[in-house]
């Protein structure tokens, strides 16, 4: 008989998780502030109760690894603009359209009248398309390198099959230069990081290779079940307690190697390159931190085929808003005059309140009941 | 060429009246009905339970039930969880011009094997056929009388030391209608709890249950349910998330897209409030019934906070279970 390990449960068993609480707690000799670079850690944090279990010496600091999040007000104003044009079909991922602009949301847009889909797999764009041959389709492409070989292929699907109506505007971002930008920064209390598992199944892990040199900060790549962040913070412990040797760590061996999808990596990068910069909402400009069309590609970019029509004035949050330093480590969501009141998932006024992987939001949903600072 | 419903079937005159005969009356027919008069004429005692509710789910069918099973389950369950026994309903039929004669059919002895179960009569009716465009295929509305026979079953009486039972597992009809909903190609099965609870909530009165609130997991699920409870009531309700039972390819669809199914709606799932030592015959009565088997005891009633429902992990963790806000699905019944 074929033996099959239950994906969800086998990462949850209760036994498990309180084992490597014990353990930890044993271990654990200094205080350790961990940035979970990723929304989804985040969420599996707040959601699996965490931080109850564990010492106090264990903070989390909360980070922008959440790609509806990091947009910024002008670049929604982009989907808005697009999504207002006639006979046109806007198609994004996640909560996307939840979010607001600076004077209105894809959702209320929706509610308006125009076409606006949100989709679970950016290929459904092929079937939209195929359906409405008289409407422009714009895919508005978000998410870290875990999404972009989906775009890739998507792009590849359309200029193969010359396929007319379909557009895109790229919001592809990277984790590695965010993370530089953080450490690089004054006041920086940061002292490890969780890096997101599946990023590193298509970039591999080497990509925090740079960065544990440059910082001498360690990274562990962890998976996303409560079992996998545990086992990733012991290896956290076990680092700083086996010397000064500082390492890159890959929990998730079970998916991630050194180097990756290769064959992701190059249909990537056969269709995208890196921007200059690109603005993330709460931190600021982050230089090569994202990915746009190649030129030769300008025919089926939304950004040069509408350009007319996109607006540039760039848009900050609203100067209550203390997401740079939560950011940062330099706050918790607790510590916002504006949380919970004035700025909840349903009216975000900053970026971690936005989407349901933002630091504010998981603490909205979640930390309610657990004073303690996840 | 299929069949199909045109304007004229709804227009009153002679195609309207052969609808209602050889479609409605045949699987509907009654003495009641049958009179043809404007309105039923009923005998029903002094204390009477009376709900209506609109169905409007999108897609029609699916699988372990369609729009007209939903119709008869939702308003009998409306009327059972206020302790009555359901008897009359009343039912009106919005139709698309152009729906398949067959597919309402279908639809029609879906209905009437669902009221069979519970012994419920439709009694009066209505059919009107709007143009294309009117209403998305098929909309029903039911509305239903029952007899009130076990008394004081409210949201208001939770007090500490109360249990808290659910019925089925949670999220099946939410999960199954958001994968049709999204064309999710899915290895795994799932199933609506489309269920009429008449049964197993007779058998509760009948063994003499001290039943303190009862409430169908309908849009929201046993989230909703158990924080209007502790609103209600003014108490809090500790539940442990290992003992509430998800069927694996829910639990699977919803860590695959991020959704909890503590959220997800359920059409044959209640929430029973027992008082305390009543717990262990409560389950036994629940497990002589196919739609109810599954109950399992979650959680209790506490004094700790005012208004708030507290999930345990199994791994000693706890958070507030916060009630749904927000778009989860449009339309799932």
């Amino acid at each position: 008989m074929q033996s099959k390990v239950d994906l969800i449960e086998g990462f949850r068993n209760p036994s498990h998780i309180k084992a490597l609480a014990a353990i930890i707690k044993q271990e654990c000799k200094r205080k350790i502030n961990i940035m979970e670079v990723c929304g989804g850690h985040t969420h599996t944090i707040m959601k699996f109760g965490l931080p109850q279990i564990l010492p106090d010496l264990i903070e989390f600091i909360h980070g922008p690894g959440c790609p509806v999040c990091i947009m910024p007000k002008e670049r929604i104003d982009h989907a808005i603009a697009l999504a207002s044009m006639p006979d046109t079909i806007l198609a994004t991922l996640g909560d996307m359209i939840r979010i607001p602009g600076s004077a209105t949301s894809l959702q209320k847009l929706r509610a308006d009248g125009k076409d606006i889909r949100s989709l679970y797999s950016p290929l459904d764009v092929l079937k939209i398309a195929k359906e409405n041959p008289d409407k422009k389709v714009i895919f508005f492409a978000i998410g870290f390198e875990t999404t972009t070989p989906m775009s890739a292929v998507l792009i590849d699907t359309v200029i193969k099959e010359n396929i007319q109506n379909i557009f895109f505007h790229i919001n592809h971002v990277t984790v590695p230069e965010p993370i530089d930008v953080i450490m690089s920064g004054k006041d920086v209390k940061i002292d490890a990081f969780l890096g997101p598992s599946h990023v590193s199944v298509i970039t591999g892990y080497k990509i925090y290779e740079p960065i544990v040199q440059k910082y001498a900060t360690p990274i562990v790549v962890a998976g996303f079940e409560p079992s996998d962040v545990m086992e990733s913070i012991l290896r956290i412990v076990r680092q700083f307690n086996a010397g000064e040797k500082r390492f890159v760590d890959n929990q998730y061996a079970r998916a991630v190697s050194r180097d990756g999808n290769l064959k992701a990596q190059a249909l990537v990068q056969k269709y995208m390159h890196k921007r200059d910069h690109f603005r993330w909402r709460g931190i600021g400009d982050i230089a090569n931190s994202a990915l746009k069309l190649k030129t030769q590609f300008a025919h089926i970019d939304a950004e040069v085929v509408f350009a007319d029509l996109l607006p540039t004035q760039e848009l900050d949050d609203h100067k209550l808003c203390i997401c740079g330093k939560i950011l940062s480590g330099n706050a918790k969501p607790f510590d916002c005059k504006v949380f919970g009141k004035a700025c909840i998932p349903a009216n975000p006024m900053g970026s971690c309140m936005v989407s349901s992987e933002g630091a504010c939001a998981a603490y909205f949903k979640y930390g309610k009941l657990a004073s303690k600072g996840a | 060429m299929d069949k199909k419903i045109l304007l004229s079937h709804g227009g009153g005159g002679e195609e309207t009246q052969s609808l209602i005969k050889d479609l409605f009356f045949k699987y509907f027919e009654n003495e009641i009905l049958l009179k043809l008069e404007d309105a039923a004429s009923l005998h029903v005692s002094e204390n009477i339970a009376f709900t209506t509710d609109s169905f409007t789910v999108s897609p029609l069918f699916f699988n372990g039930g369609n729009i007209g099973k939903l119709s008869i389950a939702g308003t009998i369950n409306d009327l059972v969880m206020m302790g009555a026994k359901p008897l009359y309903l009343t039912c009106s039929f919005m139709i698309e011009e152009g729906f398949g004669y067959g597919d309402l059919e279908t639809i029609v002895q879906s209905m009437q094997q669902e009221m069979a179960k519970s012994g419920v009569l439709i009694v009066a009716g209505d059919t009107k056929v709007v143009p294309k465009g009117g209403v998305d295929g098929l909309f029903i509305n039911t509305s239903g009388i029952g007899e009130i026979i076990y008394k004081g079953i409210s949201a208001h009486n939770l007090k500490p030391n109360h249990s808290i039972i659910v019925s089925h597992e949670v999220g099946n009809h939410g999960a199954c209608i958001l994968a049709l909903r999204e064309d999710l190609q899915l290895e795994t099965e799932l199933k609506t709890d489309c269920a009429s609870l008449w049964k197993p909530v007779e058998a509760l009165i009948q063994a003499g249950i001290k039943i303190v609130a009862l409430r169908d997991a309908t849009r929201g699920g046993l989230s909703a349910v158990l924080n209007e409870w502790a609103q209600t009531s003014g108490v809090c309700i500790e539940v442990d998330e290992a003992k509430i039972p998800v069927a694996p390819q829910v639990r699977g669809i919803c860590e695959m897209l991020g959704f909890e199914p503590y959220e997800f709606a359920n059409e044959g799932t209640m929430l029973i409030c027992v008082e305390a030592g009543e717990e262990e015959k409560t389950l036994e009565v629940l497990a002589r019934f196919e739609e109810t088997k599954k109950a399992a005891l979650i959680g209790s009633v506490n004094d700790k906070y005012k208004n708030r429902v507290i999930l345990n992990t199994p791994w000693g963790s706890s958070r507030f279970l916060e009630p749904p806000k927000g778009e989860l699905l449009p339309r799932i019944c």
